[in-house]
C-alpha cells in the first residue's frame, strides 16, 4: 500500500489532495480546520435540543422553498374550479387557491405543506424547550449573555415568521388571527387606526397584507434568523460548550468528544433521524386542513378559531382579559384589548432579561462553563418554573373551549380560574418548586455524608435493625459537590471607622435583600464540607 | 283415540298439548283482538295517534311540561312547537330528559319512531308549528355542497366549528358535534332551534339551502367523509396541533436525542 501512495505522489498528488490544496490557497481551510476539527463537544442529550431546533430550521426552509415555486401571493378574487369539489364555484383569493392547488394538484405539495407546518411547531417547541435547558442549568451566565439574547430573539422572531406563514393561505382560520392582530392595533390610543391603515394599505382586509406578510415570511424575518442562528452558533464555538460538573473537569477545559469525526457522524445522523420523525408525523397526521377551514370573508367565524400554539398564550390573554373600556371625550380606549397588548411583550420579557437580573443581585463577574444542576439553584429554578407555569396558564386561557368541551366544565368557570391563576399559579408553583429543591439538596448532601441507602436490612446482635448506606465513590462524591454556592451579601456596617454615617442607597438595601432571598439560610442548604464529611466517615457518629 | 291414548305417556306429549295451546291461544287472539284500526281511514287514525300519544305523553312528559303541555317550572311550554321540534328532541334521545342542566345532551332514544309519531301528533295538536320534513327536502343527494359549506361557515361555524366538530357555549352549554346525526334530525334542528340553538325559519333560510347544509355537514363530517392529509386529531385546529407536537413530536424527538447521545464513541482499549 505504501508503494503505490509513494509512487503516487511521485507523480502527482491525489485529485482530493490538489483541490483541497487550491482551496486552502484562497481560503485558508487548513487553519480553519486546524483549529476546529478537533473541537471537543460534552456529551449530554440535553446539549441536543438546540440541535433539534437547528435541524427543523433547515428543514422549513429546504420545504418553504418548494412551496413559494407553486403559491401565489396575492389577494385577487378567483372562482376556484380546482380538483376539491366542495370549493368548486366558490369565490376566493388566489392565495387561498393556490394553496388549494398545492394540496391537491402539486405533486408531493400536501406532504411539502404538512411537513413544512409540523416542523414549525416543532421548530418553535425545540426552541422553548432548548432555551429552558439553558435557564435552568444556567448556561446563560457569562460569556454567554449576548448568546442567551440571540436565542431568545430566534425565539421571538420564530413566532413572527410561523404567524405571518399561517396567515398566508387566507383562509377562515388565519384570516380571523389576523383580524384579531387588527384588533390589537387598532386599540393602541391615538396611533392605532394610522398603524393599522398603514400595515392593511387602507381598511382592513384590503389587497396588501398577504403579498406584504409573503415578504415578510419568506425573506425578512427568516434572513434576519439565518443571521442570527450564524452568530449564535459562532458564539457557541467560540464560548466553547458549557458541560456539567464531573471528576476531571473544570472551568478551564471540556471533556467530551471532537467534532471530527464523532460529532459530525452523530450530528448528521441525527438531523436524519429528525427529518424522519417530522416526515412520518406529516405523512400520518394532517395540519391546518384549509380546504375545509374554507376561504377568509370578514362576515364568517368560526369556534375553536386559535392560533398556533407559540402564539396560543396572546389568545390566552384576550380571553381571559374583561372587556373593559374607558371613553372618554368621544374617544375609546379598549383596556380589554390593549392591556393584554401590553403584557404579551412583558411576559416573554420576563424571561429574557433574568439572567441580567440575577448577575446584578450576585455580582458575580467571572465566566462559568460549568452547567449547575438546578436543584442547585433553587431560586432560579423556582423562578422558571413559575414562569412556564404562567405561560401554561395563559395556554390554558387560549384553549378555554376545548377544555369545557372535553372535561365537560363550563367555560366561564375556567376563564375565571385563568384571571385568578394568571396572579396565584406562578406564586404557588415557584414555591412548591423552591422546596422541591432544598429537599433535593439535603437528599444530595445526605448521601455525600452518610452514603447511598443499600436496601440491605442488618440486624446488629443486640437486636437493633439498621440499613446499610454504601459510601459513594470518589468521582461520585466530586460531582455532588462540585458546585460552588454564594453567600447572601451583606450591606456593610452602616458608620466607617470613623464613625460617620454611611449612606445606604435603596437600590443597595433591595440588592441585598434580593441576595438574602436568592442565597440565604431558607433558600439554600449547606453543601457538606470536607471537615463534616472526614468527621462522619471517620468513625464517629457513623450509623 | 287408542293411538292417541297409547301415546299420552309419550316424554314429548307434554310439549306437544302446550305447543297446541300456545297456538289457539294466539289464534284466537289475533282472531278477536281489535286490529281493525291500522285499516281505518285517515282520520281515525290521526286522532288515534294523537290518543295514543296523549297517553305516551302523560307517562313521560307530563311530569314537566305538564298535563296538556302548557309548561311547568320545569320545562317549557309545548304549545306550537311543532311535530318537527319532537321529533328531534325525541328522536335523538336529548328528550326525556334525565336531570335538568345546562343543557340535554343526545343520549339513545328510548322510544321506537311509531311512538315519537305519535307523540308528534299529540304535540302538534296542542298549537300548530313546523312538522316533520320529508325525505324530499333533508335527502343530501343531489344538493350543492359548495354552497352548503358556505352557509354553513356563515350562520353554523361559529357555535358547530368549520367542520361540525362542536365547540363551546356558555355556562356549560355546548354545540354538539355534528358527526353521525341523521339528516333529517339536522335538517328539524335548523327548522326548530332546539335548546340554544336559533332557529333559521324557511323565510330566512329557504328549504334548498337547508337541504345543501346537510349535505355539506355529511361530506365534511360524516362516516365517509376523507381527510386526505391523514388523521385529522378530531379536526379542532391548533390546540389540539399543538398539543400533538408537543407531547408526541417533542416526546419523541427528546427520545431520539437521548438514544443518540447515550451512543458515543468507546476509548480504544489499549
Amino acid at each position: 500500500m505504501s508503494n503505490a501512495t509513494d509512487t503516487a505522489q511521485k507523480k502527482k498528488a491525489p485529485a482530493g489532495e490538489r483541490v483541497a490544496d487550491w482551496a486552502d490557497g484562497r481560503l485558508g481551510i487548513y487553519t480553519l480546520a486546524k483549529a476546529n476539527m478537533r473541537k471537543i463537544f460534552p456529551d449530554h442529550w440535553s446539549f441536543m435540543l438546540g440541535e433539534v431546533a437547528l435541524y427543523s430550521f433547515i428543514i422549513i426552509i429546504l420545504t418553504g422553498v418548494y412551496l413559494t415555486l407553486f403559491f401565489t401571493p396575492s389577494m385577487g378574487e378567483i372562482e376556484y374550479h380546482g380538483s376539491y369539489v366542495p370549493m368548486q364555484g366558490i369565490k376566493m383569493s388566489e392565495a387561498y387557491a393556490s394553496t388549494l392547488d398545492i394540496s391537491f394538484d402539486v405533486r408531493g405539495g400536501l406532504l411539502m405543506r404538512q411537513i413544512h407546518h409540523w416542523a414549525a411547531l416543532l421548530f418553535l417547541a425545540a426552541m422553548f424547550v432548548h432555551m429552558m435547558r439553558v435557564f435552568f442549568t444556567g448556561a446563560f451566565r457569562k460569556p454567554r449573555e449576548i448568546n442567551w439574547l440571540f436565542g431568545f430573539l430566534l425565539f421571538v422572531l420564530g413566532m413572527f415568521t410561523g404567524f405571518t406563514g399561517y396567515s398566508l393561505p387566507d383562509d377562515l382560520l388565519s384570516g380571523t388571527g389576523v383580524r384579531f392582530m387588527e384588533g390589537a392595533i387598532l386599540s393602541v390610543p391615538i396611533v392605532g387606526s394610522y398603524l393599522s391603515m398603514f400595515l392593511f394599505g387602507g381598511e382592513f382586509p384590503g389587497h396588501d397584507v398577504i403579498p406584504r406578510f409573503f415578504a415578510v415570511h419568506v425573506l425578512l424575518l427568516p434572513g434576519i434568523m439565518l443571521a442570527l442562528l450564524v452568530a449564535h452558533l459562532i458564539l457557541v464555538f467560540y464560548h466553547k460548550h458549557t458541560q456539567f460538573a464531573g471528576p476531571g473537569r473544570n472551568n478551564r477545559n471540556v471533556v467530551g468528544m471532537p467534532l471530527l469525526p464523532v460529532y459530525m457522524a452523530k450530528a448528521g445522523g441525527f438531523f436524519f433521524l429528525v427529518f424522519g420523525v417530522i416526515a412520518v408525523i406529516s405523512a400520518v397526521f394532517t395540519i391546518n386542513p384549509i380546504w375545509v377551514l374554507g376561504p377568509y370573508r370578514p362576515d364568517q367565524v368560526s369556534t375553536n378559531a386559535q392560533p398556533d400554539w407559540y402564539m396560543g398564550f396572546s389568545e390566552g390573554l384576550i380571553r381571559a382579559m374583561p372587556g373593559w373600556e374607558i371613553n372618554l371625550w368621544g374617544h375609546t380606549l379598549a383596556l380589554g384589548v390593549f392591556v393584554p397588548l401590553i403584557i404579551f411583550p412583558l411576559v416573554l420579557a420576563a424571561i429574557a432579561v433574568y439572567p441580567f437580573i440575577e448577575s446584578w443581585v450576585t455580582g458575580d463577574k467571572r465566566e462559568h462553563h460549568i452547567a449547575q444542576r438546578p436543584r442547585n439553584a433553587p431560586t432560579r429554578t423556582g423562578f422558571g418554573a413559575a414562569w412556564i407555569s404562567w405561560y401554561f396558564v395563559l395556554l390554558v386561557g387560549g384553549g378555554n373551549d376545548l377544555w369545557a368541551t372535553h372535561f365537560h366544565l363550563s367555560i366561564n368557570a375556567i376563564t375565571w380560574f385563568v384571571r385568578i391563576g394568571f396572579f396565584v399559579v406562578p406564586l404557588v408553583v415557584f414555591w412548591c418548586t423552591r422546596r422541591i429543591c432544598l429537599g433535593l439538596q439535603r437528599r444530595d448532601r445526605e448521601k455525600v455524608l452518610h452514603g447511598r441507602e443499600s436496601g440491605i436490612i442488618k440486624r446488629l446482635p443486640h437486636g437493633e435493625f439498621v440499613e446499610v448506606h454504601e459510601p459513594l465513590t470518589q468521582d461520585e462524591l466530586h460531582t455532588l459537590t462540585a458546585h460552588e454556592q454564594y453567600q447572601p451579601r451583606e450591606i456593610g456596617p452602616q458608620t466607617d471607622d470613623n464613625g460617620v454615617e454611611r449612606k445606604v442607597g435603596r437600590v443597595e438595601k433591595l440588592r441585598a435583600r434580593l441576595s438574602k432571598g436568592y442565597y440565604g439560610e431558607q433558600a439554600q442548604i449547606p453543601k457538606p464540607s470536607a471537615s463534616e464529611y472526614e468527621e462522619i466517615t471517620s468513625g464517629h457518629g457513623h450509623h | 283415540m287408542k293411538k292417541l291414548s297409547a301415546r299420552r305417556r309419550h316424554p314429548l306429549a307434554a310439549f306437544v298439548v302446550l305447543l297446541f295451546a300456545l297456538a289457539v291461544t294466539g289464534g284466537l287472539y289475533t282472531a278477536f283482538a281489535p286490529s281493525g284500526e291500522a285499516k281505518a281511514d285517515q282520520e281515525s287514525s290521526q286522532s288515534l295517534a294523537i290518543e295514543e300519544g296523549k297517553k305516551l305523553y302523560d307517562v313521560g312528559c307530563s311530569s314537566c311540561h305538564g298535563t296538556g303541555g302548557q309548561g311547568t317550572t320545569d320545562g317549557p311550554s309545548l304549545v306550537g312547537v311543532g311535530a318537527a321540534a319532537v321529533d328531534f328532541q325525541v328522536g335523538t334521545g336529548r328528550m326525556p330528559m334525565q336531570q335538568q342542566g345546562a343543557q340535554a345532551p343526545s343520549k339513545p332514544k328510548i322510544y321506537e319512531q311509531s311512538e315519537i309519531d305519535q307523540l308528534a301528533s299529540y304535540v302538534a295538536s296542542l298549537g300548530s308549528g313546523p312538522s316533520m320534513p320529508t325525505k324530499e327536502q333533508y335527502d343530501p343527494s343531489g344538493a350543492d355542497v359548495a354552497n352548503g359549506g358556505e352557509l354553513f361557515r356563515t350562520n353554523c361555524a361559529q357555535c358547530h366549528n368549520f367542520t361540525g366538530q362542536g365547540g363551546a357555549l356558555t355556562h356549560g352549554k355546548t354545540a354538539p358535534n355534528l358527526e353521525g346525526v341523521e339528516p333529517k334530525h339536522i335538517y328539524e334542528a335548523m327548522q326548530t332551534g332546539p335548546q340554544n340553538m336559533p332557529s333559521f325559519t324557511d323565510g330566512a333560510l329557504p328549504e334548498k339551502d337547508k337541504k345543501d347544509i346537510v349535505a355539506y355537514v355529511k361530506e365534511a363530517n360524516g362516516e365517509k367523509s376523507e381527510s386526505p392529509g391523514g388523521f385529522a386529531l378530531g379536526g379542532f385546529g391548533p390546540v389540539s396541533e399543538g398539543m400533538f407536537a408537543w407531547v408526541f413530536g417533542m416526546g419523541v424527538l427528546v427520545g431520539v436525542a437521548v438514544w443518540v447521545a447515550a451512543r458515543t464513541a468507546k476509548a480504544k482499549k489499549s
